[in-house]
């Protein structure tokens, strides 16, 4: 937890992404996409009848959350993750779309699990709840797709520093089941 | 009799709306910062530092603390000496969330049906929880309940055999299986007796007492203060990254009940436990 690894979404380097561990903090600078509950299901759909997402996976860093209207003079609003679980029924085939990073809060399946392994993908961590200061690491946010959703569009974030952990590494690692056997004192 | 505008509330609930998710209420920020400096792990810690940066942050941006604004719960305690006029109650709260929401920047969360549908993007419909009690005040308290936290709480009707124990495990198993995706460290809301109907409501209002005052029930304040300590012994930690601090309260509110049953509800409560309340 000492040393602090910097990450550029898109991840072009594989090579820095396979050295990551379960456990490590990130900071991610560059560009992150976002998407939650209903973009994934419209995601879904389009794989499903087998047309064009409107965007282009390959390398990028799916970040689960549906930011707050920025007020005058700001990028954004409060900008913190949602619950990655949703999302997990549509992960594995976004996966296979090339997708790298997902950023989000809570434990993931085991289906999820052993397709990024398969595709040599790691789950990020961001911390719930803490939307206004995540919020001053987003430099620009624009929508790209699913205007209509409001807040559950798919948003193209510009992000420098933006904190994460590393919750489950190319290897499967799960970081959540490491941090809290060293606590637990029951059952 | 006193007579109340309805739109003296409008403009109360507006106002709740705004401070209630940019300013974390006091109790919550003393227990947090408490919990900073109990916490034995060091991811634990500085996650809690997090935390509280940024409901140092919000307070002094007027950015919201989440960008869940969640359900909007208005609880209106009414005395039965006030007479409301100038339109329905109901469309007074609503346009209040409407205002509070829009003007203040705060997401709309609230799709308008109970599957597909389109985003209100005002938040509206909130959900009204009158009563009518003593006197000739309105207090009108309300609480942004995130979707996260309370995806994760279960009720159950439990039946006397099982006694505290069925309870006792039900509450273990749901903070357990809730893990990271209810932002821990919890206030644990729990509703105990009452109706299947009832219960949840207890559990809801529970999470309104602030953390720190004692609940008036010494036999309810005992078990609270036994159930803390074990809930803290899971290991969760903070955000679930492990650690001593999963819970910073449990709070129970009981009610009698059937002879054939326990009802009990188990609402989490993320740590960003937001509240706000003013007396008309």
């Amino acid at each position: 937890m000492t040393d602090v690894v910097h990450l550029t979404c898109p991840v072009v380097d594989s090579l820095q992404l396979r050295s990551l561990r379960a456990g490590m903090a990130v900071r991610l600078s560059g560009t992150l996409l976002t998407a939650r509950d209903a973009a994934h299901a419209r995601l879904h759909q389009l794989l499903q009848a087998s047309q064009a997402l409107p965007v282009n996976l390959e390398n990028q860093a799916l970040y689960y959350v549906g930011p707050a209207p920025a007020a005058p003079g700001l990028v954004v609003g409060a900008a913190g993750p949602t619950t990655a679980s949703r999302m997990d029924p549509y992960t594995p085939e976004l996966l296979a779309q090339g997708l790298k990073v997902t950023i989000g809060k809570g434990y993931r399946s085991a289906a999820v699990v052993s397709a990024m392994v398969r595709h040599q993908a790691v789950y990020l961590g961001a911390i719930g709840g803490i939307g206004a200061l995540l919020s001053r690491t987003i430099k620009n946010a624009r929508v790209l797709a699913f205007e209509d959703l409001g807040p559950e569009a798919i948003y193209e974030l510009v992000v420098e520093d933006f904190p994460a952990l590393v919750l489950v590494d190319t290897t499967g690692q799960d970081y959540y089941q490491i941090g809290q056997d060293s606590y637990r004192r029951r059952r | 009799m006193r007579v109340v505008s309805v739109h003296r509330i409008t403009d109360a609930v507006a106002e709740l709306c705004r401070t209630a998710n940019t300013l974390l209420p006091p109790d919550v920020y003393r227990a947090l910062a408490a919990a900073r400096a109990e916490e034995i792990s060091l991811v634990g810690q500085m996650t809690l530092q997090q935390i509280l940066d940024n409901a140092e942050y919000a307070a002094q941006s007027g950015v919201a603390l989440c960008q869940d604004g969640g359900v909007t719960l208005v609880f209106l305690d009414i005395g039965q000496e006030v007479h409301l006029v100038g339109g329905l109650l109901e469309d007074a709260v609503q346009e209040g969330v409407r205002r509070g929401y829009h003007t203040s920047y705060l997401r709309g969360s609230i799709l308008d049906r109970p599957f597909g549908g389109n985003n209100t993007g005002d938040n509206t419909p909130a959900i009204l929880y009158p009563k009518i009690v003593t006197g000739s005040q309105v207090t009108v308290t309300v609480m942004p309940k995130g979707g996260g936290a309370d995806n994760t709480s279960r009720l159950a009707m439990l039946t006397p055999a099982g006694g505290l124990d069925a309870v006792h495990d039900f509450l273990l198993e749901t903070v357990e299986k809730a893990g990271p995706a209810s932002c821990p460290p919890l206030i644990v809301g729990i509703g105990l007796g009452g109706s299947f109907d009832y219960v949840g409501q207890l559990a809801k209002r529970a999470l309104l007492r602030d953390i720190g005052t004692p609940n008036a029930d010494p036999a309810l304040y005992a078990l609270e203060q036994q159930w803390l300590r074990d809930i803290n012994q899971l290991g969760i930690g903070p955000q679930g990254y492990g650690g001593a601090m999963t819970a910073l309260a449990v709070h129970i509110v009981g009610h009698a009940r059937h002879i054939a049953s326990i009802p009990v509800a188990v609402n989490l409560q993320c740590h960003s436990a937001r509240k706000g309340t003013v007396v008309l």
